[in-house]
């Protein structure tokens, strides 16, 4: 699996290093030979599925479940084997794990208090943490007396209290209310800049993963698909699963027709991110987002134009999804978003005719076909 | 790397370093189990090897099976142990099963008064109901008529006695069954126009059939194993439970009574090993969207239930008023003045007021002890990480007692105890052997309770504490502890009372200077002092009310205290 070259983070010093790591359970390999480099004072979020690996290559860096085979190096010290009591890390689970019988103030101390500080240098702590994570005097009250996200900002401040030099998020905001949760992603990524601690987060949520990370390692099936940053992974995916996974994609059926283009249906079409190494006439699946679909001043020169008929259009709010069928006897539908204002402008309804074209260099093709997890058209 | 380099990289295993905190669990881990092997394994290994030799300790394979099988005498009792325990087991089925029912799904009033009543026998050790029918149905019974000149000492007298001895153990699991089910079924099936009737068939019935047959399994094992009842009310009908004890005490006739025991554990075990298949299958059933069905009135229903449960805990009463009545008057028929003349236990065989003592003591011994090492157990079985094989093991070793009846165990310490090469022997006779056995008796219940408990803890408590570098000891001590006191306070309760109500397991342990009231309860029985056996037998009820007052009043206090962080 290649390691993130990107220029930013190329200099920088590697944090955090898995090499070859491998979980089994049984006969099910949870894990298959992960290598991943986390650089110093980096936002990592694992993106995937549920049962992708995510949570327990999360698991294997705490050391809460040891990997079967591979290492991990914490700023240069061998920690693979051991336990999580000799790592140094912090963590946040999705159910706060909050000492339900603790006050507030008592939960932040619990880590600083085993270490002989003196009980008034614990109490200055105590405070400043509660004042860092936004919930100053709510030291008395206890976690079942507390709102959803403000447990979760105590239970960060628990974790942060023994100033760890790494901090491990475990699906932190989707127990929360959607509002919360978008308030509480800004919050954490400002607490973490500001903090500057190296921070892996494990997620399901593509908008959370975008949002916050400054690298997303997207997982499937105990292997990893793509290492980027969130720009990369949405605007050049690796692979058709991550497409498919991160934002919304159409999958087209088409064959390569040799010379960077492809054939789909009755139209051939000009690529610009190259047509991987296939011969001529071999399947591929073509792919663009749907609002990547061009339809403003669309010329006879302007390349991947067709004409469509508009099949359905599903109100989204700020948008319109569009399923288009290609006039011809080609019948692959594929969806594009249009804007209020264009819509107006260029007077489009269901059944009606409209021209778009496809970018070539929005345009991604992958080998064979693919089919998508979400939902068919 | 190289295809080859790669491989042997991803060969080279990860041996995880045991942490200071996990060699401390596991050593505590191997401690406790320990424990549990001496005092359940090896007692029942000397058992199992006791039945296969003679009297001067050869090896005389299955020659004591074979006499036990060719005595039809012996033999009979197995026909008869089962005969009665198929008949009361049917019976209090079915009679918790509408009682339950009326609790449950009627709007009924004065439901938590009859709950309360069900729970009664659970006080008393199970001579005294026998005792209470003695004076019903004897040859002087108040309303011995209604026999229709069959006499009560026999099957008729075993089955009544159990069935009032086994109600609260199966209404505890009926009830449970019961207040778990899924109102939206039920509108499904009203939406859906099925009759009254084909609900209950589809809808009511599938939705307990796991706890019925666990009820049916519980009250098997409970019947067929029982000792108390049989030996007051039995006569000449002989069961299983009360051949031990006569080989026993009576024969002296040790090999022949581990033989008994060997056969009595067999119905126990199956019963077990059935009772845990059927349980396995249950978790799944209730999704946690289901929405807990409320019963609506019906005034037809709801009086008929009234009536039905009524009836039920005026005879419950009626047990209980009887020994209660027989105990506090001077010679019952003749002479119905009361008196405390049968509560001067000392002027009686049996142990007196001493045993009385000892019973508190052993009580309060086996509460002490046996939370501790329950809760300590099930926290290694349930919060430990890693070292799955001592896991497995402990837990294993916790569900073994479960099906151990009490008699066939405490024959089996008799064995290992006092078997002169046994470096233990000295505890034999003694209150720690008391204390012992009935923990070991009761165990499993208790673990059960305790892992119940530690199961809605959330499991990263352990997790989180030890990123944070605190020892396990310390978060067990500051969070485990408090937040499952409630749990602690049940289990200690359940202990303390079935220490003060139990014979079988201690009938063969006690000495003279440790006799208990439950023993002093048969003895006296045995003797013919029966209103001082009833007497003694209202004692352990008033200390058993006792002490679930006050298991209530701080449970409150508790829950009082604590209810600033106690979701509730």
């Amino acid at each position: 699996m290649a390691l993130s070259n990107t220029k930013t983070t190329a200099a920088r010093r590697s944090y955090l290093e898995i090499r070859g790591l491998t979980k089994k359970f049984g006969d099910f390999v949870a894990l298959r030979d992960i290598s991943l480099d986390v650089f110093e004072g980096e936002f990592v979020c694992f993106l995937g599925p549920s049962g992708c690996g995510k949570t327990t290559l999360l698991r294997a860096i705490a050391g809460l479940d040891i990997q079967t085979a591979g290492t991990v190096a914490q700023a240069g010290r061998d920690i693979s084997a051991l336990p999580p009591s000799g790592r140094d890390f912090g963590i946040v689970f999705q159910s706060y794990a909050l000492f339900p019988n603790l006050t507030v103030n008592k939960n932040v101390a619990y880590g600083l208090e085993n270490r002989k500080t003196p009980k008034a240098r614990v109490a200055a702590r105590v405070n400043e943490l509660l004042q860092l994570v936004g919930m100053p005097e709510q030291g008395d009250k206890y976690p079942a007396q507390l709102s959803g996200g403000q447990q979760q900002r105590v239970a960060l401040a628990r974790a942060l209290a023994t100033s760890p030099g790494l901090l491990l998020l475990d699906e932190p905001l989707s127990a929360l209310d959607a509002k919360v949760r978008v308030r509480l992603r800004q919050e954490v990524r400002d607490l973490q800049h500001r903090l500057g601690v190296t921070t892996i987060m494990v997620t399901h949520d593509q908008e959370e993963a975008l949002t916050m990370a400054d690298r997303i390692v997207v997982m499937n099936q105990g292997v990893i698909e793509q290492i980027g940053t969130p720009e990369e992974i949405y605007r050049r995916p690796a692979s058709p699963f991550v497409a498919d996974f991160v934002g919304t994609m159409n999958f087209l059926p088409g064959t390569a027709a040799g010379h960077g283009r492809v054939r789909m249906g009755g139209v051939e079409l000009t690529t610009a991110n190259g047509v991987p190494a296939v011969s001529q006439g071999d399947v591929v699946t073509v792919c663009i987002r749907p609002e990547d679909v061009v339809t403003r001043n669309i010329t006879a020169k302007t390349p991947n134009a067709i004409q469509a008929i508009v099949d359905e259009l599903e109100f989204l709010g700020s948008f319109y999804r569009a399923t288009l069928r290609p006039q011809g006897p080609d019948q692959t539908r594929f969806r594009a978003d249009f804007s209020i204002n264009l819509m107006r402008d260029l007077h489009i309804a269901e059944g009606g005719e409209v021209t778009v074209a496809l970018p070539p260099e929005h345009l991604r093709i992958y080998k064979d076909t693919f089919i998508t997890t979400g939902d068919v058209i | 790397m190289g295809n080859a380099a790669l491989a042997a990289f991803i060969a080279a295993p990860v041996r995880a370093k045991v942490s200071r905190d996990d060699w401390v669990l596991r050593g505590v881990m191997v401690v406790v189990a320990a424990l549990l092997a001496v005092s359940i394994v090896l007692p029942l290994y000397a058992l199992l090897s006791k039945s296969f030799h003679d009297a001067d300790g050869k090896f005389i394979g299955f020659a004591n099976y074979q006499s036990y099988f060719s005595n039809p005498a012996l033999f009979q009792s197995i026909e008869n142990s089962v005969t009665v325990t198929v008949v009361a087991t049917a019976i209090t089925v079915v009679l918790v099963f509408l009682y339950a029912y009326g609790l449950t799904r009627t709007c009924m009033p004065m439901k938590s008064l009859f709950k309360g009543i069900a729970l009664i026998p659970i006080l008393m050790p199970s001579l005294l109901p026998a005792i209470s029918l003695v004076y019903f149905f004897g040859n002087q019974g108040v309303i011995k008529g209604l026999l229709m000149g069959e006499t009560i000492y026999g099957p008729i007298g075993i089955v009544m006695g159990e069935v009032f001895y086994v109600f609260p153990h199966v209404m505890t699991i009926l009830l449970i069954a019961m207040s778990m089910s899924d109102a939206r079924l039920y509108e499904a099936a009203t939406a859906l126009g099925a009759s009254r009737t084909r609900t209950f068939f589809t809808v009511t019935l599938p939705g307990i059939r796991y706890g019925l047959v666990s009820a049916f399994f519980v009250a098997f094992t409970l019947v067929i194993t029982d000792f108390g009842v049989p030996k007051v009310i039995g006569g000449q009908y002989n069961v299983l439970a009360t051949d031990v004890y006569k080989q026993v005490v009576g024969r002296q006739d040790f090999e022949m009574g581990a033989v008994v025991s060997m056969v009595l554990l067999v119905p126990a075990v199956i019963a077990f090993f059935a009772d845990r298949i059927v349980q396995r299958r249950q978790v799944a059933q209730l999704t946690s969207r289901a929405v807990p069905y409320v019963p609506k009135p019906a005034r037809g229903r709801d009086l008929a239930f009234l009536i039905y449960c009524s009836v039920i805990g005026a005879m419950i009463l009626a047990v209980l008023a009887m020994a209660a009545y027989a105990s506090a008057v001077r010679l019952w028929p003749y002479n119905l003045t009361f008196s405390t003349y049968h509560y001067q236990f000392d002027l009686r065989d049996g142990g007196g007021w001493a045993s009385y003592r000892n019973s508190i003591e052993m009580a309060a011994w086996t509460a002490l002890i046996g939370t501790t090492i329950v809760f300590i157990g099930a926290y290694l079985v349930e919060k430990s990480r890693g070292f799955r094989e001592g896991r497995a093991a402990l837990q294993l070793l916790a569900m073994v007692p479960m099906a151990v009846p009490g008699l066939v165990l405490g024959l089996a310490y008799v064995f290992f105890f006092n078997n002169p090469n046994n470096p233990l022997g000295f505890l034999y006779h003694t209150m720690p052997i008391l204390v012992i056995c009935t923990v070991t008796h009761f165990y499993t219940v208790a673990h059960l309770s305790a892992v119940t408990a530690l199961k809605q803890m959330d499991p990263e408590f352990e997790s989180v504490s030890s990123s944070l570098k605190v020892p396990v000891y310390k978060t067990f001590w500051r969070v485990t502890v408090p937040v499952c006191v409630p749990a602690i306070l049940d289990i200690s309760m359940y202990l303390f009372v079935n220490a003060m109500t139990t014979v079988s397991a201690v009938v063969f342990l006690y000495s003279p200077d440790t006799a208990l009231a439950s023993i002093a309860v048969l003895n006296m029985d045995d003797a013919g002092e029966v209103a001082s056996a009833a007497a003694m037998g209202m004692m352990i009820v008033f200390t058993s009310a006792a002490v679930r007052l006050v298991h209530m009043v701080l449970t409150r206090g508790i829950a009082l205290k604590t209810q600033a962080w106690r979701k509730r």
